[in-house]
């Protein structure tokens, strides 16, 4: 049966930004397989939720794929060695998230030898329960930086009433590549991935949403999914989504609304409006976990930024510290600022031994001269900030709230709803770090109302 | 001790020489060595910032009064360049001291106070005297701006604030026009149109020698004026300067001019014996100037377009209403000055649209 074209175009959400996207750094540069890492710090703290309970001690040998934590809970995941060698300490170490956290060092043997993986032959009898056991097994989680366990987003309630799968290929944050690569060059295993986790929510309907700025990626990924068997018989129904570049439309709440024209209500999840999001990486790590049995040990990042003489695309084993990969893409001594993920929403690091860990979708090592620190002014009621809100927030108003610390009356202009998406503090011309204050009134809200429960 | 962690040197050490070994494994975690500060700057999210700044902003606006202030220079002469440098001069210096005695940053780099001083001085006759202008420029940035808590807090248009001061203290030096002569040696007397128009009024005499006026001169700007407010042209193309880069929305010149065009419309349709047509009063008095320079100034200003608006068509409908009826010849300046007071109230009532109420705007596949 032919199919017609799986591509549509779809419209632009409300706000948002068009800063200088850099992507063409690393756009063209295939996957790079690195030199195993002589020794990986793995965190046992790489999700949202419970931290995995270290399950090897000092002194343990290990081998790749053998798990070294296990989850704690129903939110939480395993951790996997990413190499094989030897446990040569358990402890706190610097996550990328600033803090320090319970994690396993592994020195490397060099021979990378890998556990023996189950095996599999096709999942047609297998019931959708044994599937999520062999996701959640396998250490997957969301990728696209949110490091929800993606069990937990594949086991919905009973009353949740889901009818869209959306896959998400936006990448709208600059300078990263790392899910552009992917589908470029393993389509197939998004397209599988994605077929899985629609059969195990039972949804008919699959969109993929990509920006309009990689059009490759596009014509690879309607060509993966029309070989998919699903979508040949029609069972599926699949779109090919191409969504206009503008940030921040890899957004949940944002390639939703394009996609589907439902928004999500305030505090709630794109479960209510019958939506499920995943990222690409997530879709490929989900088929690999099912099809081949093989556990989350490494994941595509870019290694981008005008600090670095060689910026390009990686599959990276988890733990490998980021000086090592800093060094391998040609980063010298130009380092002004080294971000972990990408330069709207990413996180700034002090050091250079902080690990690679799932949610790591790129390190951004920006030059000194792109680092600016500048004064502080008052708001000049510009209303820029409330232009680019893509959640129609008065970002200034919170800011305010907060700078006087009024947090009770900031409460007024939902800070809650804020998404951190960094587009006011981007356009501010009072240079006023909107986000920032918008957290520290998210915070300060939070824990007023557990002193005096209503 | 364990030492797992280098700290980040500048120049590279060799690699490798970080190993832990375990002495005695033991419960307690090893600690790792605090780490130096470190060498590479850290910062929340986001990393990247759009090149903009306040003084950006000031610098362009300033840059879109250019061919105004050109043309009343040209025609008015000497005196109004002297006119506008004491304002921007005592404004600029008004902020230093207020801001050295409240023991603040001096700010004056960011061109606001400069900005402040050029638009009042564009507000003034071109034969104002000196002390007009010191005394207008230290109500302006003293009294409009930094009592309040200065840039950002002031609810009022300082210039504005400024003028109108000086036009209820001084009304003799502030009504006093002349007809454009350069270099002013044959400066003369003479009411500016608004002014005919109303004087013809108080003395029921129609609408008097306003009617005169050549729509093409009051176009170019070749009548008595305040210095800066006389070329809709040059206006005209600063305020498209200003929407082209986006300093300035469309919403409250639109509205306002187009509040202004329409009332008037309406009663010149009425009665064309006692009310002049809408150009007339689109291209005199301060109008074109406030609906680009001051009205949409972001301070003061409502933050939302549908606050936007409704600030916009209060501007122009107390123009047209104290224009027709007012006891002054010049509206627009009261008009502003009072809806800046309601700038709160709008703001209240026109949040944006939150994301997840409400209806949401058409979105889905193109078709
Ligand atoms: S207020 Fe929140 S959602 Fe709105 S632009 Fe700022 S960070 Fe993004
Ligand atoms: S962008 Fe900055 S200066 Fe402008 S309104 Fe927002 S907070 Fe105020």
């Amino acid at each position: 049966m032919a199919l017609t074209s799986l591509i549509q175009r779809f419209r632009s959400f409300v706000g948002g930004i068009h800063p200088p996207y850099h992507k063409d750094l690393t756009d063209h540069q295939t996957i790079r397989q690195l030199p195993l890492p002589e020794r990986v710090i793995l965190p046992l703290s790489q999700h949202i939720g419970t931290p995995a309970t270290a399950c090897v001690k000092v002194g343990d040998t290990v081998l790749t794929g053998q798990m070294i934590g296990a989850a704690d809970g129903p939110v939480s995941a395993p951790v996997h060695a990413t190499i094989s060698g030897t446990v040569t300490a358990i402890g706190m170490y610097p996550h990328p998230s600033g803090r320090e956290v319970q994690s396993v060092v592994i020195e490397s043997d060099g021979a990378d030898e890998w556990v023996a993986l189950p095996k599999r032959d096709g999942i047609g009898g297998v019931d959708n329960d044994t599937l999520r056991g062999w996701i959640a097994d396998a250490g997957v989680v969301g990728l696209g930086g949110a490091t929800f366990p993606t069990r937990v987003k594949m086991s919905p309630p009973e009353t949740a009433q889901l009818d869209t799968l959306v896959i998400n290929g936006a990448e709208c944050e600059p300078y990263l590549t790392a899910d552009h690569r992917l589908m470029v060059e393993e389509a197939g295993r998004i397209a599988e991935g994605g077929a899985l986790i629609a059969r195990i929510l039972g949804v008919g309907r699959v969109i993929v949403g990509i920006e309009d700025n990689k059009a490759d990626a596009t014509v690879c990924m309607e060509k993966a999914l029309t070989r998919l068997d699903p979508v040949r018989s029609g069972r599926l129904d699949v779109t090919v989504a191409v969504v206009p570049t503008k940030y921040p439309q890899g957004g949940e709440k944002q390639l939703i609304a394009v996609l589907t024209g439902r928004e999500i209500p305030s505090g709630g999840l794109p479960m209510d409006v019958g939506v499920v999001v995943h990222n690409v990486g997530t879709a490929a790590a989900v088929s690999d976990a099912v099809l081949l049995g093989r556990p989350l040990v490494e994941r595509v990042v870019t290694v981008t930024g005008e600090g670095l003489a060689a910026p390009g695309n990686a599959r990276v084993r988890l733990g490998t510290p980021a000086r090592a990969l800093i060094e391998a893409f040609g980063g010298g001594e130009q380092v002004g600022k080294v971000v972990f993920g990408g330069p709207m929403m990413g996180v700034a690091q002090f050091h250079m031994e902080v690990p690679v860990i799932k949610g790591t979708s790129g390190i951004l090592v920006l030059p000194p001269e792109a680092v600016t620190l500048e004064d502080i002014r008052p708001c000049i009621r510009c209303s820029a900030c409330i232009e680019v809100c893509p959640i129609g927030l008065l970002p200034n108003m919170i800011s305010v709230c907060a700078e006087q610390l009024a947090f009770a009356e900031s409460e007024q202009y939902h800070p809650f709803d804020c998404i951190e998406c960094g587009c006011c503090s981007y356009v501010c011309p009072s240079y006023r770090p909107l986000v920032q204050m918008i957290r520290y009134a998210k915070t300060e809200v939070r824990s007023l109302k557990q002193k005096a429960p209503h | 001790m364990d030492e797992p962690i280098e700290t980040p040197p500048t120049a590279t050490p060799p690699q490798g020489e970080a190993k832990p070994p375990p002495k005695k494994p033991t419960k307690k975690p090893p600690k790792s060595d605090p780490a130096p500060a470190p060498d590479y700057v850290l910062s929340s999210s986001p990393h990247i910032r759009k090149a903009i700044s306040i003084r950006r902003i000031m610098g362009e606006v300033l840059l879109a009064l250019l061919p105004a202030t050109a043309f009343g220079l040209y025609l008015f002469g000497p005196h109004a360049l002297w006119v506008l440098s004491l304002c921007v001069a005592g404004s600029v210096a008004t902020e230093v001291v207020c801001q050295r005695w409240a023991g603040t940053r001096v700010t004056i780099s960011d061109g606001s106070a400069a900005l402040t001083g050029l638009l009042l001085g564009m507000t003034l006759p071109p034969q104002a005297p000196w002390w007009i202008c010191l005394i207008g420029a230290v109500v302006a940035i003293g009294l409009g701006k930094h009592v309040f808590g200065g840039l950002g807090y002031n609810p009022y248009n300082p210039a504005l604030l400024g003028r109108v001061v000086l036009l209820i203290s001084f009304p003799a030096q502030m009504t006093a026009y002349y007809s454009p002569g350069w270099w002013g040696v044959d400066a003369v007397t003479s009411a500016t149109p608004l002014g005919l128009l109303q004087e013809a009024r108080i003395r029921s005499m129609g609408l008097g020698e306003a009617t005169q006026l050549s729509m093409s001169d009051a176009f170019f700007g070749f009548m008595p004026g305040s210095i800066g407010e006389t070329s809709t042209l040059a206006l005209l193309a600063g305020g498209l300067f200003l929407l082209w880069r986006r300093h300035i929305t469309w919403d409250i010149p639109v509205a306002m001019l187009g509040t202004v065009a329409a009332g008037s419309a309406l009663f010149w349709w009425i009665d064309p014996s006692r009310y002049m047509p809408p150009q007339f009063h689109l291209m005199t008095g301060g109008l074109m100037l406030a609906a680009f320079f001051m009205a949409t100034d972001m301070v003061t200003s409502p933050l939302t377009t549908r606050g936007k608006l409704i600030f916009g068509f209060g501007c122009g409908l107390l123009t047209v209403i104290i224009r027709l009826w007012g006891g002054y010849a010049e509206a627009v300046s009261f008009a502003i000055l009072l809806m800046n007071s309601a700038v709160p109230i709008i703001d209240k009532y026109t949040p944006p649209r939150l994301y997840g109420t409400g209806k949401p705007p058409a979105q889905g596949p193109k078709s």
